[in-house]
């Protein structure tokens, strides 16, 4: 038997695969394709206390192997998602990770403590949305603001919490390093790039916010050598995204450095890449005589 | 919500201005209504591109989707020939909501709005007037299929080269004065929605839109492709093209942004 089971900070997860926050809704619009148990875990769409309308369109632009987004954490509010969609989720046996964002501190502790209470596994503290005007990214861009941060809703979160980190930072491993000495019990990355397009018919951004968050295989390497980064530098768990499309990259990811990858943007063009990964890993695990997926992580050799 | 994701064959190229493909593909046609689309995966980008529903054949097992070449992803679409395969995801969201057959209706297509109201004008036969706006008359696509099916076709172009000389609203005025109908259904630009829409509200008509919008999932999850729409309470709210549409009750549609 093969073991595809990981376990980030005390919760286990059948296999390593999560579906990113943001590119999975909660789980409903893809219960057609497969079920949602086959997946390690589900990285909930971006969360806040009250409800968030988030970005006028457009809110979408392509780009050579990727894309922009600004959606700018639309979501129901806490109180309408543990009404309408966590029972819903709690049927499901996959962990159930609730990506938490706010415009301000206490935000971020008011929903930590209400999801608290809930089914919920962990938490996913997203100090690192490129997309709204206050708050996200601007916790996570200094060491000062995301130490500040996971202090304070470390007192509130009764659950396992992942610190999601942003790339658009000069060095993200000592952004990893504050938040662990700050009691951050993972962390995941990346989140997107900050990027722009323009139609150079009309002079306008396509997207109506301007610039917005690049993801997709383009952003693949970078998230690599971030993952590698990061994982040489702190002891607690790491989660790898950002590119992800295939079994492949889950494996050169984890062996990166990450104990588990999530997977986003590959699924708007193919929605059942998760379970090819899944499977894709499994085969390449056996075909290799590797009888625990924990033992490939971060066993790259480098030069 | 229920839709397939696969790769299925282009059996038939109709020739014609635009690309007039048929798919085989006997399980999403079997569940496919008129207004709703496909999602077609472009070798080489990472977005599918949207098509509306053109016609479904339930007994061919068949869907047959119109487009016109728009930039770089339908461009590399048009190259497909006979026989190829296509990663197709459908059918999605919501189609237009037939009345009883004997109810009459107006189909109103504008360009690349004109496709989606083949299949919802065939439900109503002779009791249809499909109303079809092209920028000239090189661009006119399927004006034989809505007369074949019994439908009145009243045509028009922007540069007058066939039919009237003028907009889609023009004939709808002349075909509201003659009879009111019990329902419009209009897809095509914005703008041409908007005056359509502001028409049958003066009327009284009932009136369907179906809107476009930037996609990347198509099926709910990414929130990428919001439309503004008005709720009952009077506020204004971002719904989903792909999902809460792309068909909208026209009252409901900001038009202006
Ligand atoms: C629900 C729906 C149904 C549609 N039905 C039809 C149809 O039946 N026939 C037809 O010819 N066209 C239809 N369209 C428009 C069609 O999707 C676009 O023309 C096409 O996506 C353009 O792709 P491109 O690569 O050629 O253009 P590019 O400009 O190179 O595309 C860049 C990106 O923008 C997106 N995009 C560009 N224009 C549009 C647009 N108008 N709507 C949505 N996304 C766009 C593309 O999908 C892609 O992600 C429909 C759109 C929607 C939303
Ligand atoms: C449409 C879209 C919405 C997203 N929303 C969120 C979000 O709400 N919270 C978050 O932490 N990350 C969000 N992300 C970022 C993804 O979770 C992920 O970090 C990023 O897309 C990189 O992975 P990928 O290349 O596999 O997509 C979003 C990404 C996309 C494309
Ligand atoms: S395209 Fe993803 S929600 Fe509509």
């Amino acid at each position: 038997m093969t073991n595809l089971k990981v376990n980030i900070a005390g919760v286990e997860l059948k296999n390593p695969v999560i579906t990113a926050s943001g590119c999975f809704g909660f789980g409903r619009e893809y219960e057609c394709m497969y079920p949602l148990s086959r997946l390690g875990g589900i990285s909930l769409k971006g969360m806040t206390f009250q409800e968030k309308l988030g970005n006028p369109p457009p809110r979408i632009a392509e780009t050579p192997s990727g894309m922009l987004n600004s959606v700018g954490l639309q979501n129901p509010g806490v109180e309408h998602f543990l009404q309408y969609d966590m029972p819903y989720l709690s049927q499901q046996d996959t962990v159930k990770i609730a990506n938490i964002a706010g415009s301000c501190v206490e935000d971020y502790c008011a929903l930590a403590e209400r999801l608290s209470e809930s089914e919920i596994d962990m938490f996913e503290l997203n100090i690192s949305c490129p997309n709204v005007k206050q708050g996200g990214a601007a916790f996570g861009t200094s060491c000062e603001n995301a130490s500040h941060i996971v202090r304070e809703v470390r007192k509130y979160a009764k659950k396992p919490m992942i610190v999601k980190l942003s790339p658009n930072v000069t060095d993200i491993a000592s952004i990893a390093q504050a938040v662990e000495a700050e009691g951050a019990d993972a962390v995941s990355l990346i989140n997107t790039l900050l990027g722009m397009r323009i139609d150079i018919n009309t002079r306008r951004p396509i997207l109506h916010n301007n610039v917005g968050g690049l993801s997709g295989p383009a952003i693949f390497p970078v998230a690599v050598r971030m993952v590698w980064q990061v994982a040489n530098r702190v002891k607690i768990p790491v989660i790898g995204m950002g590119g992800i499309e295939k079994w492949q990259d889950a494996i050169e990811m984890m062996m990166a450095g990450a104990n588990a990858i999530q997977i986003g943007a590959a699924m708007f063009y193919n929605p059942k890449a998760p379970i090819e990964v899944i499977d894709g890993m499994e085969q390449w695990l056996k075909d290799n005589g590797i009888k625990d997926i924990n033992e490939i992580v971060g066993t790259v050799k480098p030069w | 919500m229920e839709y397939l994701q696969g790769t299925y064959r282009v059996t038939k190229i109709r020739p014609g201005c635009m690309c007039d493909y048929t798919i085989a593909c006997p399980d999403i046609a079997a569940i496919s209504k008129a207004g709703q689309f496909v999602h077609i995966r472009v070798p080489g980008f990472t977005l599918r591109r949207p098509i509306s529903i053109c016609e479904v054949d339930r007994q061919a097992g068949t869907l047959r989707i119109l487009f016109d070449i728009r930039g770089e992803g339908t461009k590399v679409l048009a190259q497909t020939k006979e026989g190829d395969l296509l990663d197709v995801m459908g059918p999605l969201g919501n189609g237009f909501e037939l009345l009883d057959a004997d109810k009459k209706a107006i189909v109103v297509g504008g360009g690349i709005g004109v496709p989606p109201m083949l299949e919802t004008a065939k439900s109503y036969g002779k009791n249809a007037t499909a109303i079809l706006g092209f920028r000239s008359s090189d661009k006119i696509v399927l004006t034989d299929d809505f007369t074949a099916q019994g439908s009145r076709v009243m045509l028009c172009t922007d540069d007058g080269s066939a039919g009237h000389h003028g907009l889609v609203t023009d004939l709808l005025k002349q075909r509201f004065e003659e009879e009111l109908p019990d329902i419009v259904y209009a897809c095509g630009p914005k703008i041409m929605l908007k005056f359509v829409a502001q028409m049958c509200a003066q009327h009284g008509v009932r009136c369907q839109v179906s809107l476009e919008e930037r996609m990347a999932c198509g099926v709910g999850a990414c929130l990428g492709c919001a439309t503004p729409i008005r709720q009952e309470d009077g506020s204004v709210t971002y719904l989903h093209v792909c999902k809460n549409g792309p068909v909208f009750d026209a009252e409901r549609v900001v038009f202006d942004d």
